[in-house]
């Protein structure tokens, strides 16, 4: 409760001590679209708009939001796979802000991505020996005993049949061309996977499956990932802790127990009432807060507190002073509670959105113990 | 807008009412090169008027076809419908082209999963909604465009007279997705499919878009069935369920009975599939092995014994075998809707897996 | 709107600026990069005594440098007085692209000729290309795998392969002199003469350069119909409970023509520069035979002249195209 400036959230006690990657005020700004030859240039998208966390080896922090939030723009500007326009990005402790993308080659080995849908980011004419060897290719390295060899390797890891080697993407299911996708991002032993809703085009029992892929390569080979998505039990399932996005900016970010039974931000109370759990009994008697309007343009966001426009508790709890403070004043994210920072003038812990009863639901048996 | 009423559906008791809605042995097959597509293979199920039906499956297990197979929309296609299709007795399956035209968007009405793509990106969101009204009333376009001002009013669209003139993508995807439902209310319906309503939505518009439905349904007093692979949904918003499983239904009952005593190894499979945020379970997920049976060569006995972890505990080989019958449990509580499944297992033996293996693990 | 289209036609002059540049250094620049000169063009391989060459090439202005040769033939295009090298000078006005020594011409005048046959044949091609093309990809669309589907796919297929050099002559044969339905009046018949047989003398050259045309526009119809009607809007239409004509005009067609619309806009204009061999065929002196013979005659103004013309064609049909398709498509923002 000591830190009162405009700190990030402190980063989570790693393993090894120091954080694997520091992410400080990343922004993300798309030059405004200038209309026709004689059109003016709109405003610029602050598509990330001071973005900071940080992650230690072998975490994983989860980064949720609807869409339109910047989730996706974030792991990129991360992954360094767009130029962050501003803000650093230190991996290692080493500042890979503005690296070039050919002194990011050798950065490339520890830093890795996994999309969303596997089928499109898989070349069709390509087997996917070719596919997953492909790391060892750019990188001009030979593993021991050949790339055929530590590719089929790589393959039986990640579930797959090793004598699929020659096979095309469109001869795999969805769920076995995201094990491909995450056998390619596994060859070079990265140390950090961005994995960018790697699971939401999968049907459910197929996710598992993928899920459960993702957190026995996390343990054994001691990866961090930045897991981002939309849905948030897999989010809560997966991560250690977790961010919740908003216009660019997170709203709110903590480990993740704290994240789901005791939020603060109204954004993440609306976020989490709204997801239905399969349980009618516990659904009934859970509360909704519905937003209302639409989410506004993040080429002009909303002054002040960029939620403001649609925050419950501004339109329903507070004074019109404090309104006014909302509406003119933009909050800066800092720790309002230890671990626990949220961008918000007046935040409340909420413990009873998830099961409809106040206090905390049983306590989670701490992860990977 | 705090909704803190809990669902009208828990409350809700349709005993005395006739079903609307009879589907008999619905069976919808798709020849083609390789062999004969089982999508739906002898699918049963009542709705009565003012209740939700939700059908529960993952892709290829026919639950999309089924929907559009209650509308006719596989007539003038190669695929070949039989059973029953009972709306309020008229059955649905032999009607013409024509005929059926005459009952798609009047009586029953659908809406589909994406609403961009299921707009025509060249006309107006009025013009779409009004189109829907004049087709099924001799009414001027004057009229059906103040009917459709008042239908986008009702499904929360802001400034509507202001917006009639607007194109689909002038409008975000939850206000697409309302004027899909105006579309699909215009003429109120008494029946609702919805496909994958909030699939392509955010879980904040998600919310929104199953609470009008709901509301709208407790104003229209329509039947509406619900298709989704999102158990969460059918747990928030339907009255009974159907679980969808190569092309067959393998359980099926009341909300509350079927979450509270899923008896099929497919809907433990589900559940333990799915990462829950409501509640503390073990850490490890706990999937289906393998993948969805192909709706050609479905297999032998019971379709799903190739991912079943307990067909050893059926005497002989029955579930490679003999196809199960789609029988009552023991459990059912709700007066009318009959909790049943598909499954060989003796029930003493099921209640006993589910109360030993499964629920710890859920 | 009217910024669009402001922004466009400025674009417009810009291209054709670039256009006018290219061709302008390539027929000026290349005889000086040969250590000839560009006076050549003008008089003829005859030989010259140098101090003849030395007052032609003063006369026509090749003594200066180019950017300064280049604006002036720009300035020419909107009238001055050429020579015609041995009297007086001639009055040129807009558009005026210089004077054919080679055809004791102005270029205008030649170019004003050619113009209507070239329009007249691209035109009549067109609306028949267009007909054809559009009935039977729509037909095939609509029904794949159907009788008329592989009729009509199959005939597309033939059209497509045979060249009008092959076409034009057998058809010639057949209805002309085999048959003699129509006239043999080789060549091109004034419309305001004889409109009866201005039809009749490009009925032929119509059929068969829009043979080819329809080919490709039935092909296109029929993947775009195809596509469209298995578009989730068609099943919300059917949803909806309209009938099946309403859905396949209104909903379906309106859809799958509309990519068709850009390519006839950057086909017809295009037209005037492709239309040679049909031309020389047929025996009819439009745009097509005319650059034809100034390339064999190194005639460089009617050259130049020519390619403007086209590219203006080109530039105007796209402009239209370009216009058009935000009245069609409302997501294109105009």
């Amino acid at each position: 409760m000591t830190s009162t400036a405009s700190q990030p959230a402190p980063a989570a006690t790693t393993r090894t001590g120091e954080p694997l990657l520091e992410v400080q005020g990343v922004e993300k700004y798309f030059p405004g679209r200038r209309t026709g030859l004689l059109g003016q240039k709109g405003n610029p998208v602050k598509a990330v708009d001071g973005v900071s966390f940080s992650l230690g080896t072998g975490e994983t922090l989860g980064l949720v939001g609807e869409s339109g939030c910047g989730k996706s723009t974030t792991g990129r500007a991360v992954s360094k796979l767009i130029e962050p326009t501003g803000g650093t990005v230190r991996f290692e402790g080493r500042d890979v802000t503005n690296l070039s993308p050919r002194q990011m080659r050798p950065l490339r080995r520890e830093l890795q991505m996994i999309f969303q849908d596997p089928y499109s980011s898989l070349n069709p004419r390509h087997t996917i020996g070719t596919v997953i060897g492909a790391p060892f290719a750019i990188q001009g390295e030979r593993p021991k005993g050949g790339t055929k060899r530590a590719v089929q390797g790589l393959m039986e890891r990640v579930g797959l049949n090793p004598e699929h080697y020659n096979r095309y993407p469109h001869e795999f299911s969805g769920g076995q061309r995201q094990r491909i996708g995450i056998a390619r991002a596994l060859a070079l032993r990265p140390k950090l996977i961005v994995c960018d809703e790697p699971v939401s085009a999968l049907d459910v029992s197929v996710q598992a499956q993928v899920v459960n892929l993702l957190e026995d390569l996390q343990s054994e080979f001691g990866l961090a990932y930045i897991f981002i998505a939309h849905d948030l039990s897999v989010v809560r399932h997966i991560s250690d802790r977790v961010a919740v996005m908003y216009l660019g900016k997170i709203m709110e970010i903590t480990d993740r127990d704290t994240l789901y039974e005791a939020p603060m931000h109204p954004y993440t109370h609306a976020l989490l009432s709204a997801v239905p759990v399969p349980d009618p009994t516990t659904e009934a008697r859970r509360e909704k807060i519905l937003l209302t309007g639409d989410l506004p343009s993040p080429s002009n966001p909303p002054s002040g507190c960029v939620f403001h426009t649609r925050c419950p508790k501004y339109k329903n709890e507070l004074s019109e002073s404090e309104r006014e403070h909302c509406r003119t004043v933009e909050p800066v994210i800092e720790e309002k509670r230890p671990g626990q920072s949220v961008y918000c003038h007046f935040p409340q812990v909420r413990s009873d959105l998830i099961d409809g009863e106040p206090g905390p639901i049983r306590t989670t048996k701490p992860k990977a113990a | 807008m705090v909704d803190t009423s809990p669902s009208a559906a828990a409350v809700r008791d349709f005993a005395d009412e006739q079903p609307f809605l009879v589907v008999d042995d619905l069976r919808v097959h798709f020849p083609t090169d390789d062999g004969l597509v089982k999508s739906v293979d002898g699918l049963s199920f009542e709705l009565r008027r003012g209740e939700i039906l939700g059908i529960v499956g993952e892709s290829g297990s026919g639950k999309s076809v089924t929907a559009q197979a209650i509308l006719g929309l596989h007539k003038g296609s190669q695929a070949k419908v039989t059973g029953r299709i009972l709306l309020d007795d008229q059955d649905l399956v032999p009607l013409s082209e024509n005929e059926m035209r005459r009952v798609r968007g009047d009586e029953v009405s659908m809406i589909f999963q994406d609403p961009l793509s299921s707009l025509h990106p060249f006309y107006t969101i009025g013009n779409q909604i009004s189109e829907a009204y004049l087709v099924h009333h001799k009414v001027s376009k004057k009229e059906a465009r103040q009917r459709t001002i008042e239908m986008l009013q009702k499904v929360g669209i802001p400034n509507a007279a202001g917006r009639y003139d607007d194109y689909p993508h002038q409008f975000s995807g939850g206000m697409r997705q309302r004027a899909m439902i105006a579309m699909a209310l215009i003429c109120q319906p008494k029946l609702l499919i919805a496909d994958e309503p909030t699939t392509a939505l955010d879980v904040t518009v998600q919310a929104q878009i199953l609470e009008l439905i709901k509301e709208l349904r407790d104003e229209l007093n329509s039947a509406v069935i619900i298709i989704t692979h999102d158990l969460g949904v059918v747990a928030e918003t339907c009255d009974q369920v159907v679980v969808m499983y190569g092309g067959q239904c393998v359980e099926k009952g009341a909300v509350d009975d079927l979450f509270a005593q899923p008896e099929m190894p497919y809907t433990w499979g589900l559940l333990g599939s799915m990462p829950r945020m409501d509640r503390v379970r073990q850490e490890r997920l706990t999937p289906i092995p393998g993948s969805p049976p192909s709706l050609i060569n479905v297999p032998k006995g019971c379709v799903f014994n190739p991912r079943c972890r307990f067909s050893d505990r059926v005497e002989g080989r029955r579930c490679f075998t003999e196809h199960p019958d789609l029988l009552p449990t023991t459990s059912t509580t709700h007066e009318v809707t009959r909790h049943e499944v598909r499954c060989h297992i003796p029930p003493e033996e099921r209640q006993q897996i589910l109360l030993t293996e499964i629920r710890p693990t859920l | 709107m009217i910024r669009f289209v402001v922004s466009r036609l400025i674009g417009m002059v810009l291209v054709l600026i670039v256009v006018s540049m290219v061709t302008f250094l390539i027929f000026q620049a290349v005889p000086l990069l040969a250590k000839s000169s560009p006076v050549y063009y003008y008089i003829g391989k005859a030989p010259a005594t140098p101090e003849l060459l030395q007052s032609l090439t003063h006369r026509f202005g090749f003594d200066q440098p180019l950017p300064a040769q280049y604006w002036s033939y720009l300035a020419g295009f909107f009238g001055k007085s050429v020579t015609d090298g041995t009297s007086a000078a001639v009055q040129c006005p807009f558009p005026c692209f210089g004077y054919s020594f080679r055809r004791n011409e102005l270029v205008s005048t030649l170019i004003g000729q050619a113009l209507p046959v070239t329009i007249s044949l691209a035109v009549g091609a067109a609306i028949l290309w267009l007909i054809g093309g559009l009935t039977v990809g729509t037909l095939s669309g609509l029904k794949p795998g159907s009788l008329v589907d592989r009729a009509g796919m199959t005939g597309a297929l033939a059209a497509v392969s045979l060249p009008i050099f092959f076409t034009g002559p057998v058809a010639l044969l057949i209805f002309v002199y085999t048959l003699g339905w129509l006239p043999d009046n080789n060549g091109y018949v004034d419309i305001t003469q004889n409109p009866v047989g201005w039809f009749l003398s490009l009925l032929l050259p119509w059929i068969c350069l829009a043979l080819l045309f329809a080919a490709l526009y039935a092909r296109l119809t029929r993947s775009n119909v195809l596509e469209t009607m298995n578009e989730d809007y068609i099943r919300t239409a059917r949803a909806k409970g309209l009938d099946r004509r309403t859905i396949v005009v209104k909903h379906g067609l309106r859809a799958a023509l509309t990519p068709v619309v850009t390519i006839f806009g950057i086909d017809i204009g295009g037209l005037i520069g492709t239309t040679i061999i049909t031309e020389t065929v047929f025996n009819l002196r439009g745009l097509g035979t005319l650059s034809i013979q100034a390339i064999r005659d190194l005639d460089l103004p009617v050259l130049l002249g020519v390619t403007v013309v086209a590219a203006f064609a080109l530039v105007i049909a796209n402009f239209i195209v370009d216009v058009l398709y935000g009245f069609i498509d409302p997501r294109v923002s105009v």
